[in-house]
Formats: structure tokens, C-alpha cells, sequence
């Protein structure tokens, strides 16, 4: 099964139907992960930024520092939670909850892993464990991210003062601008897999490499078949430079600086509002990280597909992706100075929509013409009626996979 | 889809009222606000409608785009205050508000408005996937390949007159 | 299912709301709004109609209507804005230069 030695689940055990489990187990994971991973992040990227810099990072509170985040949680809960008096007091208060909410909800399209369920008559088909199998699945994610902006101009809004403004206003231009790169960079690599679901994305690269026909199993689905090679580097170039963007990260962090607009426009929010941003910029992070790694670097795919690798489940090479994918924004947040406002916005218009555009139709001519990159160029286009649609898989019920051998090709949507 | 009443009823519900507030409310920004609000209420109602494709757009365009668009130009020109704009003492709001009133029961009164003829096709889930929708946007022989091309340059000049609009006279 | 003329109907309401609020408000900005939510309605019936008769045609009218209102909106903000620069006011009373 895709190479993986997977553990087959029985379809009904106990009486329950186990593959309608499926989605509230990854909703489960999702949630627990993204939650509670949050603080384990503040602390990576504490003790990360400072040993970058040569020095310590919070070593009193814990073995290491790790209950600090813990214990800056417990003193923003105890902060005073002023509001000023002339604030527009709803949006006031649904401005962190716009910020945190679309985060978590674009971690529901994520693709963690393929399980492998076993039917009474002994056939077997794969499920992916996600939240939501759609076939819309990298709309609805940019459908969040848009939604995302409203956050932050509404607290730059709510705020009534001229500098939370300023921020909020520039902030979301900022997202805005950056949402169209990401857009672009993200059609580079579905004009190869043909489908926008994230799990058939991930599928689409298991796959030997291009320019590779026969033998050399062990490359199959390996490091070199993913889509940062085979979309020849620019689009995950694009998409990690707007993704860091979209967080309002740094190097592009000017909307909330610190030594700029005295916090931009989470100025005047305290406490528990503001810790809620925080983890709101966090949750965003690595939902878009997520989002990297399932559409450019194999998603549940081992990086060889030789056998110490394929023991370790899917799931564990997502979150390790992941993972890799923060400890990047950390590095550049390290590293990197802050992008002045006009630089920024001419770097999105100028540079990257451009260059984004020019590959989407290099990518095109591409996926046309040279079969070797494209392993799925060969399916066959269906003919195209006057009322109906053509027929690929039903949105609603979790449709179960045919069973892939290790040899064929993966059989994607016509 | 079994689901699809309560969708529909949660969703018309919610949406005719905060479409009331919005036409209500004093405040530009949160008038804007309630906008959104029933976009996102479409959007689930073209999800139940079996039109994926279009409530991803839906909420892209329309309420992560537009709204957006909306929300800057009034939060620049700073009409937030509702003090700046003071309706006049005038019956022309209750005219309004009558003759819509009036409408709405002759629509909902009058058979032959709203009974569609024909009876209705079957549930197809697949109508509004991305496949079906880019399948016959692109075919050669359907009606919708040139107005796609033309509505292209139709946004550029949107976005050359838009600017000239806008821009300061030097 | 349900009977595509309860859609019919969600989308009249809709676009009555709309038409009051065009009617009553004093700021551009919000009568342009309440155009949009007019405008949205009719996208609604579209597609009701589409999958009433089991046709892409409804999706294909909505991302037509979808273009052109943005590239409306664009315009006519740009518009907006122009205004209030020269007159300091949008309170759609006072901005009558073309009536005598």
C-alpha cells in the first residue's frame, strides 16, 4: 500500500463502522495538535532566536526553560483586561476571535496520513485521515486565509487610535497582496496533480522521479518526485516567501513591529486578547505550514521509500514537515531584517505576482508536453456534454480508494 | 443530502436577519460586517445547493475581496462616526419599508411567481465540482468560453479606470 | 430536498432588503452594499434554478455576475473616493451639482 507498511483495520469492529471514525479522529488530532503544540512553539522559537543569537534562551522557569511559556501564559491570564473607553466595544472583543478562528479551521483539509481498512470479503481500500475530503479542499484553505484578514483590520480598526489603524490598514493590504502569489504559486502545482483535494495532491507525488522509467523502487515517492522539484523550484519559493507574509511574520512583521508602531494593531489589547492573537499567529503557522508541506514536500510521504523510513507512519512525516516548516519562519525571524513597507508591497506586485504568473503557464506548457515530469499526463479527458458533468468522485460520503499496487501508477480523478 | 432543511433554514434565517441589520444599522463598519456575514450564509446555502465550487469563490472574492475593499475605503475616508451623516425627518424610510413589506407578501402569495414548471432534476453531486465547472467553462462548443476571455479585459479596465478615478489630480 | 422555490423565495426577500436599503440610506458606501446584497440574490436564484434542472448553466451566469460586481465595486469606490475628496461630504442630499 503506496509502499508503506500499514497497519490493516478490520471495516466494522465492535459493531462500529470504523471509516466513519475517520474524520473525527483527524479532527481530534488536529485540534489537540494545533492547540497544544502552541506553546511548545513559543518555547522552540525562544530557545531557537536565542542560541541563533549566542545566547541563552529562558533557562529559570523549568529544566530548560520549558514551563516558561506556561508561566507567561498564567501572567497574561492575570493582566488587568482594560479596555479604552472609546472603543467600538463588539468588534473590539470579535477581533481576536475573527484572528483565531480561521487558523484552525483550515486545518481541517490537511492530510495526515492513508489508513488501510479491510472489507469482510478481504479486499482492502485506503481512507485518508482528514478532517473534510473534498474535492475543494485548497479553495477552502484560501478561502480562510482571505478570511483571515478581517482580524487584523478590525482590531486596527476597533482600537480607535491612528497608529493601530495605520497598522491594521497596511497589515491587511500586506495580506491581501500576498494572497495572490500564494494563489498563483498553488495553481503551478495543481496544473501537474489535477486535483485540488490535498490528499490526491500528496497521492500525485508518489511517483518516481522524472526522467526515471524503471527500476530504482526505493525512489518511488521519494524527496526527488515531490513537487519542489518537479514544479523546478520556484513555486515553493513563491509560496514560502508569501506564507511567511500571510502570517505576518518577520521579515515581514512591519504591520505589528514593536520598535515601529509601539505594537501595530494588537496595541491596545491586553491579556487574554492579546494572548489570543498570539496563539491565533501561531495556529496560522502551521495550518499554512501544513499547507506547504502537503503541497510541495510529499505531505505523509517517507523522503526514500526504503524500509526504516516507510515503518514510521505517515502522520509522523506530516507533523515532522511541519515542523521543519516553523523552525524555517524561526530561522528567518533570527536572521533576517524587517522589510520596509514599500519594499514589501513592491516585492509582492512587482516580483513575485509576475514571476508567478510567467510559471503558471510554463507549468502549463510543461504538463502538455514532457510526460516524464508529468506521470499523470497520461489519463484521459473526458468528453464533454452539453448539461452533464463528467464524473469524478462524490463530495459528500468519504469514498473509498481503490487499492494502489506498488507497481502502476496511482489512479487519480479523470 | 439529508441535512439539507436545517441547513437551509439555519442559514435563510440568519441570513435575512442580519441582511435587516445590516440595512438598520448606522455604523458603515458594521454594516459592512453584517455583509459579510450573509455572504458567508450564501456560500453554505450554495454548498447545500451542490455548487462547491462557486461557495469557494463565494467567500473568496465576495467576502475576502470586496468586503475588504469596502472595509478600507471607509475606514480611510473615516465614516465611522454615526454622527456624520443625519438621515432627514422625511415618511420616505416608512414608504420604503411598506412597499417592501408589500412586495415581499405578493411574492410570497402569488403562486405562479415562484412555482418553477418543470419538476426537478435529481440530486447530482458532481454538478458543481471544479472538473464540471472548468470542463464546460473551457469547452469549444458551449456558449462560455468568450465572454471568460472578454470578462478578462473587462477587469483590466476596471482596474485602469479605478485608478484614473482615484488617483490625485498633481 | 428542498423545493427550489423556497430559494426563489429567500432570494425575493433578499433582494427586497436590498432594494429598501438602497432606498433608505444617505451614504454611498452602504447603498452600494445593499446593490451587492441585491446582486448576491439574484446569484442565488441562479443556482437554485441550475440545480433545479440539473445544469452547470446557473454556476456559469454566477461567476460572470461574480466578475463584473467586483469590477463594479472597484470602480465605483474609486468613484466614492474621488467625491469626498472635492466636497469633504458623501451625504447623497448634498452631492446634487447635477441638478440645476
Amino acid at each position: 500500500m503506496l509502499g508503506q507498511v500499514a497497519i490493516i483495520f478490520p471495516e466494522y469492529w465492535a459493531g462500529i463502522h470504523l471509516p466513519s471514525l475517520v474524520p473525527y479522529v483527524a479532527l481530534l488530532g488536529i485540534i489537540v495538535f494545533i492547540l497544544a503544540i502552541v506553546p511548545g512553539l513559543i518555547w522552540i522559537e525562544r530557545v531557537v532566536i536565542a542560541l541563533m543569537q549566542d545566547r541563552s534562551g529562558p533557562n529559570r522557569v523549568g529544566p530548560r526553560g520549558l514551563l516558561q511559556t506556561i508561566a507567561d501564559g498564567v501572567k497574561l491570564f492575570f493582566k488587568e483586561d482594560f479596555r479604552p473607553r472609546s472603543v467600538d466595544i463588539r468588534i473590539y472583543y470579535l477581533a481576536p476571535v475573527i484572528s483565531m478562528i480561521p487558523a484552525l479551521a483550515g486545518g481541517a483539509v490537511l492530510p495526515l496520513q492513508r489508513l488501510t481498512f479491510e472489507r469482510p470479503d478481504g479486499t482492502t481500500y485506503q481512507m485518508p485521515l482528514m478532517v473534510g475530503n473534498v474535492n475543494i479542499g485548497l479553495l477552502y484553505i484560501l478561502a480562510m486565509s482571505s478570511l483571515a484578514v478581517y482580524g487584523v483590520v478590525l482590531a486596527g480598526w476597533s482600537s480607535n487610535n491612528k497608529y493601530s489603524l495605520l497598522g491594521g490598514l497596511r497589515g491587511s493590504a500586506q495580506l491581501i497582496s500576498y494572497e495572490l502569489s500564494m494563489g498563483l504559486s498553488l495553481l503551478c502545482v495543481i496544473v501537474m496533480a489535477g486535483s485540488l483535494n490535498l490528499d490526491s495532491i500528496v497521492a500525485t507525488q508518489n511517483v518516481l522521479p522524472p526522467g526515471i522509467h524503471s527500476g530504482f523502487e526505493w525512489l518511488r515517492g521519494s524527496i526527488f518526485s515531490w513537487y519542489w522539484l518537479r514544479s523546478l523550484f520556484v513555486p515553493v519559493s513563491i509560496f514560502t516567501i508569501a506564507m511567511i507574509a500571510e502570517t505576518n511574520r518577520a521579515p515581514f512583521d512591519l504591520p505589528e513591529a514593536e520598535s515601529e508602531l509601539i505594537a501595530g494593531f494588537h496595541t491596545e489589547f491586553s491579556s487574554m486578547k492579546f494572548a489570543m492573537f498570539f496563539m491565533g499567529e501561531y495556529a496560522a503557522m502551521l495550518t499554512i505550514s501544513g499547507l506547504n508541506a502537503a503541497m510541495f514536500w510529499g505531505g505523509w510521504l517517507p523522503p526514500l521509500n526504503i524500509v526504516p523510513f516507510t515503518w514510521i507512519p505517515g502522520w509522523i512525516w506530516f507533523v515532522g514537515k511541519v515542523m521543519f516548516g516553523i523552525f524555517f519562519y524561526v530561522w528567518l525571524r533570527a536572521t533576517l531584517p524587517r522589510l520596509r513597507y514599500d519594499a514589501l508591497m513592491a516585492l509582492g506586485w512587482k516580483r513575485m505576482l509576475p514571476l508567478a504568473l510567467v510559471w503558471l503557464f510554463v507549468m502549463a506548457v510543461v504538463t502538455l508536453y514532457f510526460q516524464p515530469i508529468n506521470a499523470t499526463a497520461a489519463r484521459p479527458v473526458p468528453p464533454v456534454q452539453a448539461q452533464a458533468a463528467p464524473a469524478p468522485r462524490a463530495a459528500s460520503a468519504p469514498a473509498p480508494l481503490p487499492t494502489l499496487s506498488a507497481a502502476a501508477p496511482p489512479a487519480t480523478k479523470p | 443530502m439529508i441535512a439539507e432543511p436545517i441547513i437551509f433554514w439555519i442559514m435563510a434565517v440568519i441570513s435575512v436577519v442580519a441582511a435587516i441589520l445590516m440595512v438598520a444599522n448606522r455604523n458603515p463598519v458594521r454594516s459592512a460586517l453584517f455583509l459579510v456575514a450573509t455572504f458567508l450564509c450564501v456560500a453554505v446555502l450554495y454548498l447545500a445547493l451542490t455548487a462547491q465550487f462557486i461557495a469557494a469563490i463565494q467567500i473568496i472574492v465576495y467576502a475576502g475581496a470586496i468586503m475588504v475593499l469596502f472595509l478600507f475605503v471607509i475606514m480611510l475616508l473615516n465614516l465611522g462616526a454615526p454622527q456624520a451623516l443625519r438621515e432627514r425627518g422625511t415618511i420616505q424610510p416608512f414608504a420604503a419599508v411598506g412597499l417592501g413589506l408589500l412586495f415581499i407578501i405578493a411574492l410570497l402569495g402569488s403562486e405562479s411567481l415562484i412555482r418553477v414548471p418543470r419538476p426537478a432534476a435529481p440530486a447530482n453531486p458532481d454538478l458543481g465540482t471544479v472538473q464540471s465547472v472548468g470542463l464546460n467553462l473551457f469547452a469549444p462548443t458551449l456558449p462560455w468560453l468568450f465572454p471568460f476571455e472578454v470578462t478578462s479585459i473587462l477587469l483590466l479596465v476596471a482596474i485602469v479606470g479605478a485608478i484614473i478615478m482615484a488617483k490625485r489630480r498633481v | 430536498m428542498v423545493p427550489t422555490s423556497y430559494y426563489l423565495v429567500l432570494s425575493g426577500i433578499l433582494f427586497t432588503i436590498g432594494v429598501i436599503g438602497v432606498l433608505i440610506k444617505r451614504n454611498p458606501i452602504v447603498i452600494f452594499m445593499c446593490i451587492e446584497l441585491m446582486l448576491n440574490a439574484a446569484n442565488l436564484s441562479f443556482i437554485a434554478l441550475g440545480r433545479h434542472f440539473g445544469q452547470v448553466n446557473g454556476q456559469m451566469y454566477v461567476i460572470f455576475a461574480l466578475s463584473v460586481a467586483a469590477a463594479e465595486v472597484s470602480v465605483g469606490l474609486g468613484i466614492i473616493v474621488a467625491i469626498f475628496r472635492t466636497k469633504e461630504t458623501i451625504n447623497i442630499d448634498e452631492v446634487n451639482l447635477m441638478k440645476y
